[in-house]
């Protein structure tokens, strides 16, 4: 619903929250491509997500500084502060996936040649659940829907369960065969990172709804 | 209690008047002429005379008395000792006695300008008497306009001169107006200064030039009540002369009245 | 960043009161320029000198320069007339002529003989426009303008100088005499309004200012103690005075 009045303000919160959507999105592209490189040990594209999260860590910047700018010049109040107040821990949230990102794809560089320990599976399904998260929590931010960010939790839960999953099949590994211990602590600390990822997104969605509602609600 | 003794002695003129006067006013009475040595027929002639001397009266003492307003409050500054004795001039002049005026328009206009006695002379002499009631009233008018008008009309890039044409006198206009017409009433009503300077008791006709004589009410209840021969026939037609110019008058104060009435709902600063 | 209007050592005295210190300031074109600074600071005065209308003031007196693009506005040569329709100037309080809403918009320009009757009404409507005003007035156009509300005499009050087609605008205190919503309006009105002006805004109201301006300038005794960026001077400020005055420490 476009806004009557106070057209400078609304100005700056489209971009606010437009640049805020460009981190969301850089950031899950680098988590999307930072498996995959590990999937198709793929060195080159794990490089590549290593040096793009400069970008994602001066958007962050660039972000908050707006919203100083802001804060200082326009005196938000309600709804539209309590949006800015949130911009500054989403891009929080998403700045630390962007380093989990990174993590994964130094992992990918550091397995580099050597076959992997075992067919991946459930880290690759994973990812897509915890990908599928932050694209959606993202969304929610845009359309402002608490109903598409509460649903989150429910594909928490079952990214939590695959993380125990891969954990207890990668133990059973280790036993059998202890030479490869540290690939298979690598591979656990995958999933790790990308539960991790997925408890990032479900923060996202409590900021949204409290956005929307004013109210914290707890997701996962 | 004052009111109550004012009001009533007022109120008693009128009916005095009134009562007296009105069985003589008819339609004949208002438009023919005097006859047989004024004791009996209209007149007209000193009704026509009234109009035109108070016409030309304001026509001189108007444009005059509102440029020199607007000389006071716009051009000139507050404090300069000019404006001050001006001030004090127009005022003192205000409360000059009406027959010296007539006076000063017998020695001045009609023996030093040789103007002789004629409408001119009468007039003028008028106008010299209104001329510090239009002063004043105008000036009032005029500082009655905040200022905050003329300074949106500089702002806009408009000179001095065209911010009191086009702002501050049709600001104004409704209480320069208002005094015009008092001192209008205040000329029709005055005997004294066309005493001696225009005013005859009986001519033929009305005057076919400024330069010619002329009849006027006041002049004509004057006479009639002091100088007739016959003063018990001409007795009604006195009555009925001051009849005509009191209503003259009254309707003058009524049209001011009004127009400060009407001007004072539509003003709105 | 192109200059659109600076002085050079501006001083203004009224009487012998000396109430603009050696002001010196580049106000960049098409962008809203705030000036800030406590009661009696002076900054009426240094925007009346902006379009000579402190002249107006008896004893006041200016020296240095006040340049409109490349010319003195205070020079031998100009007409101050033609100064103050190219620098218009919007009141704190609103001062609509008391005639109708289409004289007041025309008279600027009838003044200056800018118009036949035809094209008068299209400035008219125009100007109108501009000041978010046509839609609520153009049934109206013969009504007088003292029947308007405030904030309405306020826009009919900025259509009236838009329609001389200023390069300048100035306002003091525009909104200080009306209820927040009309502010609110005024303020949009500005933002549009700066893509085609250049606007100088005097104000008490620390956050107007900063809701609204680019730059901002902050006045203290008649002296220009900081300027720059908005947001510099709201969220950074140099100068120690400046910070104190915009977190409300004093004035």
């Amino acid at each position: 619903m476009k806004l009557k009045t106070r057209k400078r303000l609304y100005e700056e919160l489209e971009d606010l929250k437009s640049k805020t959507m460009k981190m969301g999105s850089l950031v899950a592209a680098a988590v999307e491509e930072a498996v995959e490189s590990l999937v198709r040990r793929n060195v080159r594209l794990a490089k590549k997500v290593i040096k793009e999260d400069d970008k994602i860590d001066n958007l962050e910047l660039e972000i908050e500084n707006k919203c100083m700018h802001i804060i200082a010049l326009q005196q938000p109040v309600a709804k539209d502060l309590r949006l800015i107040g949130s911009c500054f821990k989403i891009i929080t949230d998403l700045e630390r996936v962007g380093d989990r990102a990174v993590d994964i794809a130094s992992l990918t560089i550091e397995f580099a040649g050597r076959p992997l320990v075992k067919p991946l599976v459930d880290i690759p399904r994973m990812a897509e659940l915890a990908v599928g998260m932050l694209r959606d929590s993202m969304r929610a931010f845009k359309e402002e829907d608490s109903l598409l960010a509460q649903g989150l939790g429910e594909r928490d839960d079952e990214v939590d369960r695959l993380a125990h999953q891969v954990t207890r099949e990668l133990f059973s590994y280790l036993i059998e065969d202890p030479k490869k211990i540290s690939d298979a602590v690598r591979l656990i600390l995958v999933a790790s990172f990308l539960e991790r990822i997925a408890d990032h997104a479900t923060n996202i969605g409590e900021r949204v709804i409290y956005v929307e509602k004013g109210k914290r609600v707890k997701i996962n | 209690m004052a009111i109550l003794i004012s009001l009533s002695i007022t109120g008693y003129l009128l009916f005095y008047i009134i009562s007296n006067g009105a069985r003589i006013i008819s339609w004949d009475f208002l438009t023919k002429p005097p006859t047989s040595g004024m004791t009996a027929g209209g007149i007209f002639p000193a009704i026509v005379g009234t109009l035109l001397l108070v016409t030309l009266a304001i026509a001189v003492s108007l444009p005059l008395g509102l440029i020199s307003a607007i000389y006071l409050v716009e051009y000139s500054s507050k404090e300069s000792r000019f404006v001050r004795l001006v001030e004090l001039a127009v005022y003192s002049l205000n409360g000059i006695p009406s027959i010296v005026f007539g006076l000063f328009g017998l020695a001045f206009f009609v023996k030093f300008l040789g103007l002789g006695t004629s409408l001119l002379s009468a007039s003028l002499t008028l106008s010299l008497m209104i001329f510090p009631t239009i002063i004043v009233t105008s000036v009032e008018a005029l500082k009655s306009v905040p200022d905050h008008f003329r300074e949106a009309s500089l702002a806009l890039g408009a000179t001095k001169g065209q911010t009191i044409v086009k702002v501050v006198l049709p600001a104004a206009f409704p209480g320069i107006i208002t005094g015009s017409i008092l001192g209008v009433g205040r000329a029709a009503g005055e005997t004294a200064p066309i005493l001696f300077t225009g005013a005859v008791f009986y001519m033929r006709g009305l005057p076919t030039s400024i330069f010619d004589p002329v009849m006027a009410l006041p002049f004509h209840l004057f006479v009639l009540g002091t100088e007739h021969p016959n003063i018990s026939k001409v007795e009604p037609i006195q009555y009925g002369t001051a009849l005509v110019l009191l209503l003259l008058v009254l309707l003058i104060s009524l049209v001011a009245v009004v127009i400060r009435h009407w001007y004072r709902r539509k003003r709105r600063w | 960043m192109k200059i659109k209007l600076q002085t050079k050592k501006l001083n203004v005295w009224y009487g012998g009161i000396h109430v603009v210190r050696d002001f010196t300031i580049k106000i960049p074109e098409k962008r809203i320029t705030a000036v800030i600074g406590p009661s009696g600071c002076g900054k009426s005065t240094f925007l009346k000198a902006l379009n000579r209308m402190v002249e107006l003031v008896p004893g006041a007196r200016v020296s240095g320069k006040v340049i409109l693009d490349v010319k003195n506005i205070y020079g031998k040569d100009v007409d101050e007339t033609e100064i103050r329709w190219k620098i218009g100037m919007v009141f704190q309080k609103p001062n609509p002529f008391p005639k109708s809403i289409y004289e007041n918009v025309a008279y600027g320009p009838r003044i200056h003989g800018m118009a036949g009757k035809e094209k008068l009404r299209r400035i008219v409507e125009e100007s109108l426009r501009k000041a978010a005003l046509w839609e609520e007035v153009k049934d109206r156009l013969n009504v007088s303008a003292l029947e308007l509300s405030g904030g309405q005499q306020q826009r009919l009050c900025i259509a009236r100088t838009l329609a001389v087609n200023p390069e300048v605008i100035l306002m003091d205190e525009p909104c200080s005499a009306l209820d927040p919503i009309a502010t609110t309006k005024i303020e949009d009105l500005l933002f549009e309004l700066k893509k085609n002006y250049t606007i100088v805004i005097v104000t008490h109201n620390l956050q107007q200012a900063a809701r609204v301006s680019d730059y901002t300038a902050f006045m203290y005794m008649g002296e220009l103690i900081e300027y720059g960026r908005t947001e510099e001077i709201f969220e950074r400020p140099k100068n120690k005075k400046t910070q104190d005055y915009v977190m409300g420490r004093f004035g």
